[in-house]
């Protein structure tokens, strides 16, 4: 196949990003300049910087079968003509480097890397680079600055990395998932893949729950398989004595889904069309006994704590708003505080702020201020966390 | 062009530039931070957010940044947008949660961005009920005070220090809330840019630590429009006074000169002003062996006077440091015949070279923004950092135009991360051939190390390789053969190539190799431009003005021609060695003019004190030949009088009519009397000028303490002290608006009260002053002209010159190809080549004066390449004797691996060596290890 048809055969899949914003796959090489003039070399990044809270299927993926990611890679690397593969892993998956870098000295020994690769002109070098890490560097460019060793801040959009990524030149950033999906496409066809899913969307996709549900875990299913029979079926239901209140569908970053949502069909489309995201696929889910502002003032720190610090909104509008849902918590809540929450998480909008950090932590807020209204005010009209044991 | 709408008004502007900039121009306040004319958009601040709307019926639009939003035509906007006046607050707010609210106490006060942006915006009341964060604060070195709680994260310092000037001991450290900007270790700043960062910085992170010593409030300082004069560039300044001492120096902006930026030398060298070394009363000597004795100025002038009755003739001798009329007051005096320019042997002769060569129209001196925009540049000789250290800043810029250019537009030059990130770091052609390593070698495309006239040497080969007519070397060698090459060939295919050279090693072949390169350039680039920088404030000026050397002027003296000798603002023991100076002392009567003390000033029988910059008026010319007009601050206290008063009171008493009552008067005869002068009259309005019948005034409107400052010496208001000088008042009464860009006293505009007020006197953001810029160039090629058809054409030599017979003034020559190639380099055994090597701090005379500076000169040594110390067995701290005409020194060793064999470095102006070394003389050189 030339690069061309496999760009093709991706494309004709319809593979959504599976690193949570849902881009296709294809196009997003279709953008790679592939005439010979076009500045070398080109790179390839696999996004294995797994930081969003709850998520953990890029994880398995690559503990499971390294092999999978590898060929992935290969292959993705092969269409857009990339030289050079970086794999960026998140600090903590130490079983996931090992088997990553064993498969990967097994690939080069077996002539999968390196120069002419099977014998064909086609020659390509990996280097598996452990991050340093901080939720940051999962973003798409600031994980390019964190591999040209610099400050892990983003940067801005237009151009794209597809044109100007690492050091400049043309970069396609690819989630670790999204890849393992590639050799499949490749080896059973568009068609195959696509009818794999219950919508138009292609594929299946690595669901997970979190929480207090009976079964954690992550489970490969059909894209747009419903909310309910996820949780009533792969996750069991809630553990007895909790009840279900909503969920976060996509890992910390995405808006509440309540028991109003329990139909929607989990894909990309489907969830944005209920006022979220799928984001990662991986759920966290809430139940009665847990307070949801201490759940959001949980995400919030985190969110705060790994802002950059280059626009303000992030740096400064975070730290306020964990302030604020400290004091909530704390019982030194005002009614003024929830509408200056819900101002924060309205200014907290995509385009505000430099990058989607700030953007992606108002989600939980903002929907959390919306579906979970009522427990807020008793924060404030009891003057502590009501959850809270006195 | 293109027509957008702001709030449902329409606005004609150029398309393409960032729509904070095209705000601001148009005259909108919109607030912003991380923004900055000369380092351009980030996106980090998120202040100046606007309203964007996709058409007239879009109602809803969405928020944008300015600063990140190309204007194009159509492009719809609202400031006054209620949610995006609520982003702009909120903004605020989040800067403001961990901000101290210290203002109270805060040097930034009264001039600070915050401060303006705060009011701007509406962001009045806080909510925020939380702890701050805070930070411990580091020592940066006598120049910076560092308070970090203040910091709103805008990342102006280090895009500053590191991206715009080349530094890289300042860093962002840390994230979220908690960005520090600092160094990894408190110590001095290492850049010669530093001081840049109070006006950088937005808010009072970053503050002047001279002015801390001797506070005062911004709105308490008495401000007047300046030059600085600690070297040849003319960099725009604005002095702050209070109680009769200066408290600071402030970037005046000039577009076309130093735009946004000074050096720290400039801007901490102010404290020499009020240093203990100042001559503050006139002093007599009864005989020269004796203390002087203080008398008043009235005795003093009789004293002079019947000195000068007595006497049998004048000679005068001028400086490069003093102004045209300070200068031409002497020269007047003295007599054209029996007047020095006051430069040593070398730099009077390295400026008549100069002189010739721009006159020639060899090449077209170009000014620091040209230098800036050049994108390809060859030096020759100078070590820019530490002799003329802005011209350091300009080329740090133009470095960065071929790679610009490259981008063909591809990224707007306003997106200064994406420019950065398109460019990948890459550096346009940039040759430094310097004697020793500097600063700028990390910028530089290749260095060439050698002594000066080896330097010469690849000056002259590369203008060989660009034509064919001019003169080449012979017995060059293989690789100073293929850099040569290599040079002809970087700045042949640059559109604005720049060669630059000067006085800095006291070489003459350096200046005409640069000129030949030039000259062989333009056949080929007409835009090709030439920088050629001399030491002092006035040196062009004084080099315009001409004069004999001092060795004729000790000539004159002991043939009798002259038994009263004049210096004016000079210690001749800087300029001459001793056995000159000496006979220069055998004048039976010595005066002598300047506002520090001496050497010279010591032995003189009479000294008067003379103003300093900041106590007088006069015009200085750089080294590109602008003429530019610089205003007293304060008035000169006591019997302290500008120097061209003291002169014109001495030519008075003998006879001299008109007498001068005002600068114009001086200005006026001088222009008349050396036409190469007449245009400075255009360089600043005279006194009579006038807005609405008003002066403008030298203090702000918010000025305190005006009937109360001097109620301890008197309880009645003083009348403000007059000046007839310029049309400038001492009060806060006159014009607060806008002046001519040449009387600008500071900047300030309703609502902006800070330094980012000057985008209210820009005619559009970023750009030149309304008006124009101020200063005249003096000496400007006609436009269009080209060598060859210069030298086809009969050039007329000396026209400028009528009225100057019988100097020894350089005769002007149509540009021609200098022939004269010093011979190859040879080290001698047991002799070395001393080459002077500057400090930016230590290598100016009056400010090594100022204690903040004076603390990071080094101490005097020598300088040897490693391999000559061994061979002398002299290692590195250990004394070595060096035996020059003035005799014996006895100086620590420093090794210095860039120096060449046989080459020795001798620091300029530290002390125990000014006016030591020769220029291009040999020294014996012994150990006592």
């Amino acid at each position: 196949m030339e690069p061309g048809a496999v760009q093709t055969a991706v494309r004709d899949a319809n593979l959504k990003g599976r690193g949570g914003a849902g881009f296709d796959a294809g196009q997003k090489w279709s953008f790679v300049p592939m005439d010979e003039a076009a500045i070398g070399p080109k790179y390839l990044v696999v996004n294995g910087d797994e930081m969003e809270p709850g998520s953990f299927k890029d994880r398995l993926l690559m503990e499971g079968d390294p092999h999978q990611l590898l060929e992935g890679a290969i292959i993705a690397a092969y269409a857009i003509q990339a030289d050079v593969v970086y794999l960026f892993l998140r600090w903590e998956y130490r079983l996931a480097a090992r088997r990553l870098e064993r498969a990967i000295a097994e690939a080069y020994g077996h002539g999968l890397l390196g120069r002419g690769i099977l014998g064909s002109g086609f020659s390509l070098e990996l280097h598996l680079h452990i991050s340093g890490g901080r939720y940051m560097c999962g973003e798409e460019t600031g994980m390019l600055n964190a591999i040209e060793g610099r400050r892990a801040n983003p940067r801005s959009k237009p151009p794209f990395p597809q044109t100007a990524g690492l050091w400049g030149n043309p970069t396609v950033v690819n989630n670790v998932e999204t890849l393992c999906n590639v050799p499949h496409i490749i080896n059973r066809g568009a068609d195959w893949f696509r009818a794999l899913s219950w919508t138009a969307e292609g594929g299946t996709k690595i669901y997970g729950a979190s929480g207090r549900v009976a079964s954690p875990g992550a489970w490969e299913l059909p894209l747009g398989t419903t909310l309910r029979e996820l949780l009533e079926q792969h996750a069991g239901g809630m553990q007895p004595g909790y009840r279900f209140r909503g969920l976060l569908p996509g890992g910390a970053s995405t808006d509440f889904l309540t028991t109003d949502h329990l139909d929607i069909k989990m894909d990309f489309a489907s969830v944005e069309a209920a006022g979220s995201r799928l984001g990662t696929g991986t759920m966290i889910v809430l139940d009665d006994r847990s307070c949801p502002v201490g759940m959001v003032l949980n995400l919030e720190r985190f969110f705060a704590r790994e802002s950059c610090g280059w626009c303000t909104p992030c740096w400064g509008g975070l730290r306020q708003a964990v302030q604020l849902l400290e004091g909530l918590e704390a019982g030194r809540g005002r009614e003024e505080d929830l509408a200056q929450l819900e101002s924060l998480a309205a200014m907290l909008a995509p385009g505000h702020t430099f990058c989607a950090l700030a953007p992606g932590a108002a989600e939980p807020l903002g929907s959390a201020l919306r579906h979970f209204r009522e427990d807020f005010e008793r924060h404030v009209r009891e003057a502590r966390c009501p959850w809270s044991e006195r | 062009m293109a027509r957008i709408f702001v709030g449902n008004q329409d606005y004609e502007i150029e398309e393409g530039q960032n729509l904070l900039a095209a705000c601001l121009s148009l005259g909108f306040d919109l607030p912003y931070f991380c923004w900055h004319p000369a380092m351009h958009s980030v996106g980090a601040c998120r202040q100046c957010a606007v309203k964007q709307f996709r058409d007239e019926h879009d109602r809803r639009g969405r928020i944008v940044m300015a600063c990140m939003t190309p204007v194009s035509d159509g492009l719809r906007i609202s400031i006054e947008d209620r949610e995006a006046r609520a982003f702009r607050a909120g903004v605020i707010e989040w800067m403001m949660l961990s901000h101290p609210h210290d203002c109270p106490v805060c040097d930034e006060g009264g001039e600070c961005h915050l401060q303006d942006m705060t009011v701007m915006t509406g962001h009045t009341r806080r909510r925020y009920r939380g702890t701050k964060r805070t930070f411990r604060n580091q020592d940066l070195g006598p120049f910076i005070n560092h308070e970090m709680n203040r910091c709103i994260q805008c990342y102006r310092c280090v895009r500053f220090y590191r991206d715009y000037a080349g530094g890289s001991d300042l860093e962002a450290f840390s994230l979220r809330d908690q960005v520090y900007f600092g160094r990894h270790e408190s110590g001095v700043l290492q850049s010669g840019f530093s001081g840049n960062l109070v006006e950088i910085c937005p808010t009072g992170v970053f503050t002047d630590k001279s002015q801390k010593r001797h506070y005062t409030r911004p709105w308490d300082l008495q401000t007047a429009p300046s030059v600085c004069v600690h070297c040849g560039l003319g960099c725009n300044t604005i002095p702050g006074e209070r109680y009769g001492s200066l408290r600071r120096i402030r970037n005046r902006f000039n577009s076309e000169v130093n735009g946004y930026f000074l050096c720290d030398r400039g801007r901490y060298g102010y404290e020499f002003v009020n240093s203990s070394h100042r001559l503050r009363q006139p002093l007599v000597r009864a005989s020269r062996e004796d203390s002087a004795t203080p008398l008043s100025a009235a005795e003093a002038l009789e004293r002079v006077r019947s000195a000068l009755a007595a006497g049998n003739g004048v000679a005068g001798i001028g400086s490069p440091r003093a102004s045209l009329e300070a200068n031409y007051a002497l020269r007047r005096l003295a007599g054209p015949e029996r007047f020095a320019s006051g430069m040593s042997d070398a730099d009077l002769r390295l400026g008549s070279v100069i002189l010739e060569i721009v006159r020639s129209g060899a090449g077209r001196p170009v000014s620091l923004a040209e230098v800036r925009q050049a994108d390809a540049v060859l030096v020759l000789g100078e070590n820019p950092g530490d002799y003329a250290p802005l011209l350091e800043l300009a080329l740090r810029q133009s470095v960065r135009q071929q790679p610009l250019r490259d981008l063909q537009g591809s990224v707007p030059e306003w997106d200064d991360a994406t420019v950065r990130e398109a460019v990948q770091g890459q550096l346009g052609p940039l040759y430094l051939a310097t004697p020793a390593a500097t600063r700028l070698d990390q910028a530089a495309t290749a260095v060439f190390r050698a002594a000066p006239d080896e330097i010469a040497r690849l000056g002259f080969a590369v203008a060989s390789k660009l034509s064919s007519r001019a003169p080449a070397p012979d017995g060059i060698d293989s690789g100073t053969d293929a850099l040569a090459a290599g040079i002809a060939a970087a700045l042949s295919q640059a559109r604005q190539p720049l060669v630059v050279s000067g006085a800095g090693l006291g070489n003459v072949a350096l200046p005409r190799a640069a000129a030949n390169v030039v000259r062989a350039l333009r056949e080929k680039v007409p835009a090709a431009g030439l920088c050629l920088t001399l030491p002092e404030a006035n040196s062009m000026g004084a080099a315009l003005m001409g004069g004999r050397s001092l060795a004729a002027v000790a000539a004159a003296i002991e043939s009798g021609e002259a038994d009263t000798l004049i210096v004016l603002e000079n210690d001749l023991f800087r300029r001459a060695d001793p056995l000159l100076v000496e006979r220069l002392f055998t004048a039976r009567q010595v005066i002598v003019l300047d506002c520090l003390t001496s050497r010279t000033a010591a032995r003189a029988d009479i000294v008067l004190p003379a103003a300093a910059f900041a106590e007088s008026d006069g015009t200085l010319v750089s080294s590109e030949g602008r003429a530019q007009r610089f205003f007293k601050t304060m008035p000169p206290a006591g019997d302290v009088r500008a120097s061209w008063r003291w002169l014109g009171a001495m030519a008075e008493a003998l006879g001299a009519t008109p007498a001068w009552q005002a600068l114009d008067d001086v200005i006026r005869e001088l222009a008349a009397e050396l036409p190469v002068f007449a245009d400075i009259r255009e360089a600043a309005p005279d006194a009579g000028f006038r807005i609405t019948g008003q002066k403008v005034a030298r203090q702000p409107h918010r000025y305190s303490g005006r009937t109360s400052m001097n109620a301890d010496l008197d309880v009645r208001e003083a009348q403000p002290p007059a000046d007839p000088d310029s049309p400038l008042s001492f009060s806060m009464e006159g014009f607060q608006g806008q002046p001519p860009g040449a009387l600008i006293p500071r900047y300030r505009s309703p609502g902006w009260n800070s330094v980012q007020a000057l985008n209210k006197f820009q005619q559009e953001a970023g750009g030149p002053l309304r008006g124009g810029d101020p200063g005249r160039r003096l000496i400007e090629p006609q436009p269009g002209e080209q060598p060859e058809r210069l030298e086809q054409e009969e050039h007329e030599p000396g026209q400028e010159q009528e009225g100057q017979e019988g100097q020894e003034q350089p005769q002007f020559k149509r540009p021609e190809y200098f022939p004269d190639i010093p011979e190859p380099f040879v080290p001698r055994a047991g002799e070395w080549l001393l080459v002077p090597l500057y400090h930016i701090f230590g290598s100016e005379e009056m400010s090594a004066v100022a204690p903040a500076v004076r603390q990071l000169a080094p101490a005097a040594y020598v300088a040897l390449s490693p391999g000559d110390a061994a061979a002398l067995g002299a290692p590195p701290g250990s004394t070595a004797e060096l035996i020059v005409a003035g005799g014996t020194l006895h100086l620590p060793v420093r090794l210095l691996d860039s120096l060449p064999a046989g080459v020795a470095g001798v620091p300029v102006c530290l002390p125990g060596l000014e006016g030591i070394v020769e220029p291009g003389s040999f020294a014996r050189i012994r150990s006592h290890a």
